[in-house]
C-alpha cells in the first residue's frame, strides 16, 4: 500500500515538474542565433533542401559518425553475446508453419518495405528522413521476412561485408572532404547541383545512402543473430 | 500555436495515454504489443503535428515498426514455453 502511495507521489511530483515547464513555455518569436545561421545558410552552403539532414550529415557530421559507431558497437556486442549460446550446427527444430496470411503478405510487402527504406535514405537531403530511418525500415523488412519464415538464414558474410564497406567508405568520404574541401565530412567534394534535385547537395546522398546501408545491415545482423540463437 | 493544433495535440496525448494503459493492463499479449506500437504511432503523428517530420519518421520506423515486429517475433519464439499470460497472481 505504502509502495503504491509512494509511486503516486512520485508521479504527481514528475507531473507537476512537467506542468510548470509547460505553463511557463512561450514559443520564441524568432529563431535564435544558431538556428538562424542554419536556416539562412544551408541552401547556399550545403545545397540540401532538408535543413535537418544538412545539420546531421554535414554541420554535425562528426556526431553522426559517433552515433554510427555506437550502433556498430552495440550490434557487435549483441552478436558476440548471442554467439556464445549457439553452436554452428543449429538444430532444425520443428516449428509450426506460419499462417497463409503472414506468408503471402510478407512476400508481397517485404520488397515494397525494402524499396521504401531505400527511397527514404536516398532522398534524405530532399524529404524528411534519412539514413537512420531508412536503415530501420530496411531492417523491419528483413524482420518481416524472418517472421514469415523463422528458419530462413541470412548470409552473415554478406551482411558484414555490406556493413564494413559502407563504414569504410563513409570514413573515406569524410577524409576526402578534409583533403578536397573545407573539412572532415564536408559535402562539397561533389558539385552542389540544383537545390531540390536528387543529384544535388554534393556528397550528402552518397553519405546518407552509406549510413542507411550500414544501419540496415547492423539492425539486420542483430535480428539474424537473435533468430539463430538456440531456444533456452 | 493556434487553437486547432492545440486541440489536436490534446486529443493525440489522450489517445497515447489510453493506448499505454491498454498495453500495460491488457490481458492478451498480442493486443498489448499492438497497443504499445500504437503509442509510438500516435507519438509520431504528434511529432508531425508539432512540425518535426524527421523525428516523426524515426519514431514511426523504429518505435512503431521495428519494435512491434521484434516483439511479435520474440512472442513467436517463446510460444509453447512457459505460459506467461496468466492473470497477475500477486507474486512477482
Amino acid at each position: 500500500m505504502i509502495k503504491r502511495l509512494l509511486a503516486l507521489l512520485l508521479l504527481a511530483a514528475i507531473g507537476s515538474v512537467f506542468a510548470v515547464l509547460l505553463l511557463g513555455y512561450t514559443p520564441d518569436a524568432e529563431l535564435n542565433l544558431t538556428a538562424r545561421y542554419y536556416a539562412e545558410r544551408t541552401a547556399a552552403d550545403i545545397g540540401a533542401a532538408n535543413i535537418v539532414t544538412a545539420i546531421v550529415v554535414t554541420y554535425r557530421g562528426l556526431d553522426t559518425l559517433g552515433e554510427v559507431t555506437v550502433l556498430f558497437l552495440s550490434a557487435t556486442i549483441v552478436g558476440l553475446v548471442l554467439a556464445q549460446g549457439s553452436g554452428p550446427g543449429r538444430s532444425p527444430s520443428v516449428r509450426t508453419p506460419v499462417g497463409e496470411l503472414l506468408g503471402t503478405g510478407a512476400r508481397v510487402l517485404a520488397p515494397l518495405i525494402l524499396l521504401l527504406g531505400v527511397y527514404v535514405f536516398v532522398n534524405g537531403h530532399l524529404t524528411p528522413g534519412g539514413g537512420f530511418q531508412g536503415g530501420a525500415i530496411v531492417a523491419s523488412g528483413m524482420l518481416l521476412l524472418l517472421l514469415a519464415d523463422p528458419l530462413r538464414q541470412f548470409s552473415h558474410g554478406l551482411i558484414s561485408t555490406i556493413e564494413s564497406v559502407a563504414g569504410i567508405a563513409y570514413v573515406a568520404i569524410g577524409v576526402l572532404g578534409l583533403v578536397l574541401a573545407g573539412g572532415f565530412l564536408d559535402n562539397r567534394i561533389l558539385p552542389l547541383g540544383t537545390l531540390g534535385e536528387l543529384a544535388s547537395a554534393g556528397a550528402i546522398p552518397l553519405i546518407y545512402s552509406l549510413i542507411g546501408l550500414k544501419v540496415g545491415a547492423e539492425f539486420s545482423s542483430m535480428l539474424a543473430s537473435l533468430s539463430e540463437t538456440e531456444e533456452l | 500555436m493556434s487553437h486547432l493544433p492545440l486541440a489536436l495535440v490534446g486529443l493525440l496525448c489522450i489517445a497515447m495515454v489510453i493506448a499505454a494503459v491498454v498495453a500495460i493492463r491488457g490481458r492478451s499479449l498480442p493486443i498489448a504489443i499492438l497497443a504499445a506500437g500504437l503509442v509510438s504511432l500516435v507519438a509520431s503523428v504528434l511529432f508531425l503535428v508539432l512540425a518535426s517530420p524527421d523525428v516523426a519518421m524515426t519514431e514511426a520506423a523504429i518505435g512503431s515498426g521495428l519494435t512491434t515486429f521484434l516483439f511479435f517475433f520474440v512472442l513467436g519464439r517463446v510460444r509453447g514455453g512457459q505460459d506467461d499470460g496468466q492473470p497477475d497472481g500477486g507474486q512477482s
